[in-house]
């Protein structure tokens, strides 16, 4: 057991990963000797080798691309796209071709691929470094969206997704890559995605979020005073709405938390859900506390964008007062 | 300082069996043994006679649009012919002749366009990818398939085929460069149809060559008649041997014509001169190879009778089968979105004809409140 950050519970995770299986490779932009932007690959060119550790072309579609035809061909491709603003390019092969795949040859060919991406805000990062995509990703059938909140569900997450047959985007956030540490055993474990962790119980209101928004709900609840069930979704598709229906069932007030733009963000796929399974559970409507429908501004105002403990704490206030 | 040359290349043109009949045998030596000629050209006869029976299909409302092969069979044909049953064959649309050689069932791109996926399960064994319908995204994933066989200490390559369109895409150059810097044994076959649906080629390249944009990536790039099953089997021979040998990606411009439509959703004439389609017609690849064919006392009208009566049992065969296989399951829609279905995936599964959202009702039981009145 060692105190890590999430950084390095992720290299932790794909080293032992790595060495278990031969099928996995490593590819994408200064992720060899450089060890990643982030330092998230540190070591593992060293440890591994250029084959399987590649520093590839500058050129995300073409990261993705070739990754979709490792995968069809049987290995277990690891490409990482630099940061979440940079995902774009590599839409098309995403949505195109890997999400598909499966049935559009009804099993023929799959894509079992991860796809690592640091996101999200809070770094005083330049432009397009610091947003949150996962609604357009969770919004497209055959493709899992995958966010961890610790180092210790980092591990057990990553595993899980290199280990899934379908493809997964592993969205890591960069606000939490250094911000705590906490035990990750070197023993091998995995999280199953599609269940969310019950951060802290209570029952005066279930507030659900997902990656570093998860640390600012903590921080909020605390400052509250009030009982208040915080929930990690940790995997942003499939949900688990089954841990949310629950909680909310038991307190009847939902607050949702995410740093991605309020209209179509996914905490309106769980404000609708908890409509329909919770309706008759319900003392307010569900509120959301979210980034704004803005470009997510260079990083003066990203504090005013970010859905920080204040809002959150306004929020906890109107849903119980309601 | 002078100013030197910091570079100077050559594109090379291959012909070797012309639209005139003219027939280099030297060249031809050793590339495509008589018996393999007269399959080939049966092969080509039975794909020419499905893109007719697959228009008139259309038309009458059994299939939905398709994409008529009709002047192109040489070039993917000659591909397969040379390539080894193991490597990768990575399409379009349009490579219905090398997908049939390389054992494809007719039906499977039957069912394809006739709206139904089943027809792109194709089996494993065939290392042929499905038809990939977004335009140059398929050149990645040969990149990567090349990519593994390499990882994996194989000799098998991949080759991608694609159109002019295609080399207009990012994807496309993406793909070249990252075979070209990795190393990777793949072949890029450029069908240079001229016609992108209605846009000349002049739009999508203002170089005199499709084939010169290989030079950009490091990469051995060559020109061909695609209309000419020799002369595609000369350059694919030589690149796959160069993927094989030396891991190293060839880009190759074939020089064809798309006589038909885009699709049967398309009409060509709306756009091109029927002067040039007659042109092209007189290059046909048919027409020159049956020339050669009657020329080595190989083939004869009653044999090309004979052929056509073939052509047509094959080909009622294979839209028998695509049109006799039984419809799909209601449940298809999910059953394959993920290995695992999710919850979500299933509820919409079970509920789909019992209510209108495909989901259980709000008030289910599981998660009703304990005893509260609302």
């Amino acid at each position: 057991m060692a105190n890590l950050t999430l950084v390095q519970a992720i290299n932790l995770a794909l080293v032992q990963e790595m060495e278990r299986d031969d099928r996995i490779i490593l590819l994408g932009e200064d992720v060899g000797l450089n060890g990643g932007v982030f330092r998230v690959t540190e070591g593992l060119h060293k440890r591994f080798g250029g084959h399987r550790v590649v520093d590839s072309p500058l050129a995300e579609s073409g990261i993705i691309g070739t990754a979709i035809g490792l995968a069809m061909a049987g290995l277990r491709p690891i490409p990482e796209i630099q940061f979440e603003g940079f995902l774009g390019p590599a839409y098309d092969q995403l949505c195109s071709h890997a999400a598909r795949m499966r049935t559009r040859t009804r099993g023929a060919f799959t894509v079992p691929m991860t796809v690592r991406v640091p996101v999200g805000g809070g770094i005083h990062a330049p432009e397009l470094h610091s947003d949150s995509p996962e609604a357009i990703y969770a919004h497209q059938p055959g493709m899992k969206v995958v966010m961890p909140a610790s180092p210790y569900d980092a591990k057990g997450l990553l595993l899980s997704a290199i280990r899934d047959p379908d493809p997964v985007i592993f969205f890591e956030p960069k606000r939490i890559y250094r911000a705590f540490r906490e035990e990750v055993p070197e023993d091998e474990y995995t999280i199953p995605i599609g269940k969310a962790r019950v951060v802290c119980e209570g029952d005066e209101l279930t507030m659900i979020s997902w990656g570093a928004s998860v640390i600012q709900c903590m921080q909020a609840i605390e400052k509250s005073g009030r009982s208040v069930e915080l929930i990690d979704l940790r995997t942003i598709y499939p949900f688990d709405m089954e841990a949310v229906a629950a909680s909310v069932s038991k307190t009847g007030r939902a607050v949702v938390v995410h740093e991605a733009p309020r209209t179509c963000g996914f905490g309106a796929e769980i404000a609708t859900r908890i409509m329909e399974e919770c309706f008759l559970s319900l003392e307010a409507p569900v509120q959301r506390v979210t980034g704004f429908d803005t470009i997510m501004p260079y990083y003066k105002l990203e504090l005013e964008y970010l859905p920080e403990t204040e809002r959150i704490g306004l929020a906890v206030e109107e849903t119980l007062a309601y | 300082m002078p100013i030197k040359t910091a570079f100077k290349t050559e594109i090379e043109h291959v012909s070797i069996l012309d639209e005139h009949g003219q027939f280099d045998a030297k060249l031809a030596e050793g590339l495509i043994p008589d018996d393999d000629l007269l399959a080939l050209y049966r092969h080509m006869t039975v794909c020419r006679h499905l893109d007719e029976v697959a228009f008139k299909l259309q038309r009458s409302g059994r299939m939905g649009t398709y994409p008529q092969n009709m002047g192109q069979e040489a070039t993917s044909l000659a591909a397969a012919y040379v390539l080894e049953k193991t490597d990768w064959l990575v399409p379009c649309y349009r490579e219905n002749a090398g997908l049939f050689w390389r054992g494809v069932p007719m039906e499977y791109v039957l069912l394809h366009w006739m709206g139904d996926e089943r027809g792109n399960a194709i089996p494993r064994e065939l290392f042929c990818t499905p038809l990939a319908i977004p335009i140059g995204t398929q050149m990645l994933h040969a990149a990567g398939l090349a990519w593994a066989a390499k990882y994996r200490g194989e000799k098998q390559i991949a080759c991608t085929f694609f159109g002019d369109g295609a080399t207009s895409e990012g994807d496309f150059h993406e793909a070249m460069n990252f075979a070209a810097n990795l190393d990777l044994p793949v072949v890029f076959l450029c069908q240079n149809n001229f016609w992108a649906i209605s846009v000349p080629g002049k739009i999508q390249c203002s170089a005199p060559t499709l084939a010169q944009r290989g030079l950009a990536y490091g990469m051995h790039c060559v020109q061909c008649d695609g209309n000419d099953l020799f002369a595609v089997a000369k350059v694919v021979k030589e690149a796959a041997a160069r993927a094989r040998e030396q891991s190293r990606p060839t880009f190759i411009e074939a020089v064809t014509y798309r006589l038909g439509d885009h699709t049967t959703a398309d009409d060509a004439r709306r756009y091109r001169d029927q002067a040039e389609v007659d042109l092209w017609k007189a290059r046909d690849p048919l027409i020159r190879l049956r020339g050669l064919l009657k020329e080595k006392k190989l083939w004869n009208d009653s044999k090309e009778a004979e052929l056509l009566e073939f052509a047509e049992r094959e080909v009622a065969g294979a839209v028998q089968r695509a049109e006799g296989i039984e419809a799909p399951a209601t449940t298809e829609v999910f059953d394959h979105t993920f290995a695992t279905l999710d919850p979500q995936i299933l509820k919409q599964r079970e509920t789909r004809r019992t209510s209108s959202l495909g989901q259980q009702s709000g008030r289910s039981a599981s998660h009703a409140p304990a005893g509260g009145s609302h």
